[in-house]
């Protein structure tokens, strides 16, 4: 099956993302096919690029990008909460005339309306919220 | 009310209308949801109820407000509106209170309208 998550949980402050990045790994070992994982509400800051966590914490940054990698899983990220929150790539920091940008590949900056097409075009939609 | 329409998305409002963005962005994730073409219904669960009331204000608590958010939904054709019939009793509201015309729902009719959606999101 094509999974899709919805993570709206911030990055050690919330279960969300520890709980939605140990159902990835279930759902790989199963032999499903993890296709995409959408960021929305505080979730957007799990695409902060500059995230640096202790050395014996997990390292959420790379544990997502490591999906993208090793699986080619999509990393999107709303737009207009990621804005709102300081997660800006190269062009919207430019567009935006901000020095330096905080989220960059395999993060992706998209729109809602991408969330409501991957709940359409995959077999499961599955939410992690605080 | 058992004559819960059937539509592509249910999204599930938990939360009131200040405090907090899930309100806020929840009812865009359905603004645009309807802009795309599904078939959109909303259900206020809990403090969820609390975003219908009526003559509310903007501006002190530094949010933007989401009444005229809840008063475009026609425009996007968002017409099913299910809210908890228990949620406003057990905080006094009356449906006279409330800024929207919707329709009351408890029990079994909750667990009806989720199984009537293809899709929930839930805020």
């Amino acid at each position: 099956m094509r999974y899709a998550l919805l993570v709206q949980g911030g990055p050690y402050s919330h279960q969300a993302s520890h709980s939605a990045l140990r159902f990835a790994e279930a759902v790989l070992a199963r032999g499903h096919h993890l296709a995409t994982v959408f960021f929305y509400h505080d979730g957007v800051y799990n695409a902060a690029r500059l995230s640096a966590p202790p050395q014996d914490e997990p390292h959420l940054l790379d544990a997502w990008r490591r999906l993208h990698e090793d699986h080619g899983t999509e990393l999107l990220v709303c737009i207009a909460a990621g804005l709102r929150r300081g997660l800006l790539d190269e062009r919207e920091a430019a567009r935006h005339g901000k020095q330096g940008h905080s989220l960059e590949a395999p993060f992706e900056l998209t729109g809602l309306g991408q969330l409501i097409e991957v709940g359409r075009s995959h077999d499961r939609l599955v939410t992690f919220s605080p | 009310m058992n004559d819960i329409p059937e539509g592509d998305l249910l999204v599930i409002l938990r939360h009131g209308p200040h405090g907090n963005s899930w309100l806020r962005e929840g009812l865009d994730a359905a603004l645009v949801a309807a802009a795309f073409g599904q078939r959109v219904s909303l259900l206020f669960l809990g403090e969820g109820v609390m975003a219908l009331l009526k003559d509310q204000q903007e501006g002190p608590l530094g949010q933007k407000g989401t009444q005229p958010m809840l008063e475009m939904l026609g425009m996007y054709d968002i017409e099913t509106l299910l809210v908890d019939r228990r949620a406003l009793s057990e905080r006094g509201i009356e449906v006279d209170d409330l800024c929207v015309s919707v329709s009351l729902v408890e029990g079994e009719a909750i667990a009806g309208a989720l199984a009537h959606h293809r899709q929930i999101l839930n805020f």
